[in-house]
């Protein structure tokens, strides 16, 4: 049986209302053409729950997912670069050996469980850290707005650090066989032939000739972060992207369905687009204009 | 020595890889005897007294909010893990494989068809567009969900088998092959699989994890294979209203899956090891 946006709606004649409405009556290619018509106008059209166009429902989600997608993925990059560059330093060590067994572990524990473990120890048990929302509820007014900040920052640690662990240990366990290889390359041979410590070479040249590729991964990351904040999300109540697409395919919201399939196709291009960048950047060989 | 036998020989020394490939072992027939021994998963022997019970001796890993057992649900729920992890990771590969194929030893324009429509499909994001299609599809056996996640997870194995191809085609031993009148089918299968086999191999191995972190993350959301049906995503999901009265509901799933998902990834980093020495750090 398909599931259809109207029959959440109750009574017959409401239901054939609200398909005349919507415009649900019309043949498929019809409101696709429709669609994509609006689409090039800038119009998402309406939300069929929610009543508010999709385009504000958006506007006010999109930046709070880039805020918790954002934090995370800045996090996993440098805690998963700096378990890297350990791991390479001593590799074969025992060291090298536990943080392997560390990344194989995090890099195999599903997002959203590792989501409800952390809410349960350091939410619920420890009291240590809010469990849902953005902000406290009440607090908004009379605090200064460093305080919000604050605020803000406490909820934000459980939903970031979710998402965020996973992915360090991706980043790490890349950045680890990177640098090892690398350390066989002639230009590491060459730099320890005049002499420079394991520690520059490790630091200066085996990590900026590592880092290209690196960037790259950053940037392919993206998709894991959308699809981690749909599931992360909902559990930690934080009012992004992910939870309006989760609620919208429950709630058969087709507009913001769309619409979030539409914005997550676009940060996922723009994250590669950024990545390459950055890479042209980071690395001399690179040239944009070839 | 044939290297397919020094490649199992090198996996074989390798503990970690083996500690992986046994335990895959241990699941596969955990999965397949379990629910034999256990109590059916869908009992609810009494719907009120049995509610969250902790672990016992009578519910080695306690009840659900159901009332049901959480050890035979575990056990059952293995199943679908299993088979959509290893069923979608082998269609995958396969058509990675065929299309990979096609685009390498097809002229210049189907390649480039081939190749720049991989490009756009990799750009879409699969989870987005696999929530919105169950969240339509109520009643997805499970067969359509290896299917469809076989169909938005090919790419990356395309990629990597049409790189090899062009690289094999111009080979001095392939050019020898077809100097000698071999014909091109001959070529495809005794010249250019066995060589393209090796990473295809590792791609699939290492993708089960990921495959079955998907499934879960899916049924987590109420989607794909649907309740009452036990899968570990789902059951975490009974667990996520308890969580702070009986934890024992989401823990025992969620282990499970870690476990799974870590055995799955320790034998195909081992297989990557063996079959790809130069890789191996």
């Amino acid at each position: 049986m398909l599931g259809t946006p109207e029959r959440a709606l109750a009574s017959p004649e409401t239901m054939a209302r609200q398909r005349t409405l919507f415009g649900l009556d019309r043949p498929l290619p019809e409101q696709f053409l429709r669609y994509a018509r609006n689409l090039a106008r800038g119009e998402l059209g309406e939300s069929f729950v929610l009543h508010r166009p999709v385009a504000a429902v958006l506007a006010e989600a999109v930046p709070n997912t880039l805020l918790l997608g954002g934090t995370a993925l800045v996090a996993s990059l440098l805690l998963g670069l700096a378990i890297g560059v350990v791991q390479a330093a001593r590799h074969h060590s025992r060291t090298d050996t536990l943080l392997s067994a560390a990344t194989l572990v995090l890099y195999s524990v599903p997002v959203f469980w590792l989501g409800l473990v952390l809410l349960l120890v350091f939410g619920e048990r420890l009291h240590w850290l809010p469990v849902s929302g953005m902000t406290s509820a009440g607090l908004e007014d009379r605090l200064s707005s460093l305080g919000r900040a604050v605020d803000v920052a406490r909820h934000l640690v459980l939903p970031a650090a979710s998402l965020a662990l996973v992915q360090a240990a991706a980043f790490a366990r890349f950045q680890r066989s990177a640098l090892v290889e690398s350390l066989d390359a002639e230009y590491i041979r060459a730099a320890r032939a005049k002499g420079l410590t394991e520690r520059a070479v490790l630091l200066k040249h085996a990590l900026r000739g590592a880092l290209a590729p690196t960037l790259t991964l950053a940037g392919l990351s993206v998709p894991y972060f959308l699809a981690g904040s749909v599931l992360v999300e909902s559990i930690f109540g934080w009012p992004g992207l992910g939870r309006v697409a989760y609620d919208a395919i429950f709630a058969r919201d087709y507009n913001v369905i769309t619409a979030t399939a539409l914005v997550s196709g676009v940060l996922v291009a723009a994250g590669n687009l950024l990545a390459d960048v950055a890479v042209a950047i980071a690395d001399p060989r690179v040239r944009l204009d070839q | 020595m044939s290297p397919w036998r020094l490649a199992a020989r090198r996996f074989a020394r390798n503990r970690p890889a083996l500690t992986g490939a046994v335990l895959v072992a241990a699941l596969v027939l955990a999965a397949l005897l379990g629910p034999l021994l256990t109590a059916d998963p869908l009992a609810q022997p009494n719907p009120v007294r049995l509610q969250n019970q902790p672990p016992s001796a009578a519910h080695l890993l306690g009840t659900d909010p159901y009332s049901r057992d959480i050890l035979s649900r575990t056990l059952h729920g293995a199943r679908v893990s299993l088979v959509v992890g290893i069923g979608a990771a082998l269609l995958a590969v396969t058509l990675g494989a065929g299309v990979g194929l096609t685009a390498g030893l097809a002229g210049r324009r189907t390649d480039q068809l081939l190749m720049r429509g991989v490009d756009v499909a990799l750009s879409l994001p699969r989870i987005v567009l696999l929530l919105a299609v169950f969240a339509v599809w109520e009643e997805a056996p499970a067969a359509a969900v290896v299917l469809l996640i076989a169909v938005t997870g090919w790419f990356q194995t395309s990629r990597i088998v049409r790189a090899s191809v062009l690289s094999l085609r111009e080979a001095d031993f392939v050019a020898a092959a077809r100097a000698l009148g071999t014909t091109g089918a001959g070529i495809v299968r005794r010249h250019l699989l066995p060589h393209v086999a090796a990473p295809v191999i590792v791609s699939a191995s290492l993708d089960v994890g990921n495959i079955i972190l998907l499934e879960a993350g899916l049924s987590y959301l109420g989607l794909g294979v649907r309740p009452p049906t036990p899968t570990w995503g789902n059951m975490i999901m009974d667990g996520k209203d308890v969580l702070f009265s009986a934890p024992w509901v989401a823990l025992a799933p969620g282990l499970a899956l870690v476990l799974t998902v870590v055995a799955f990834n320790l034998a195909g980093d081992g297989l990557r090891d063996a079959l790809d020495p130069r890789a191996a750090a």
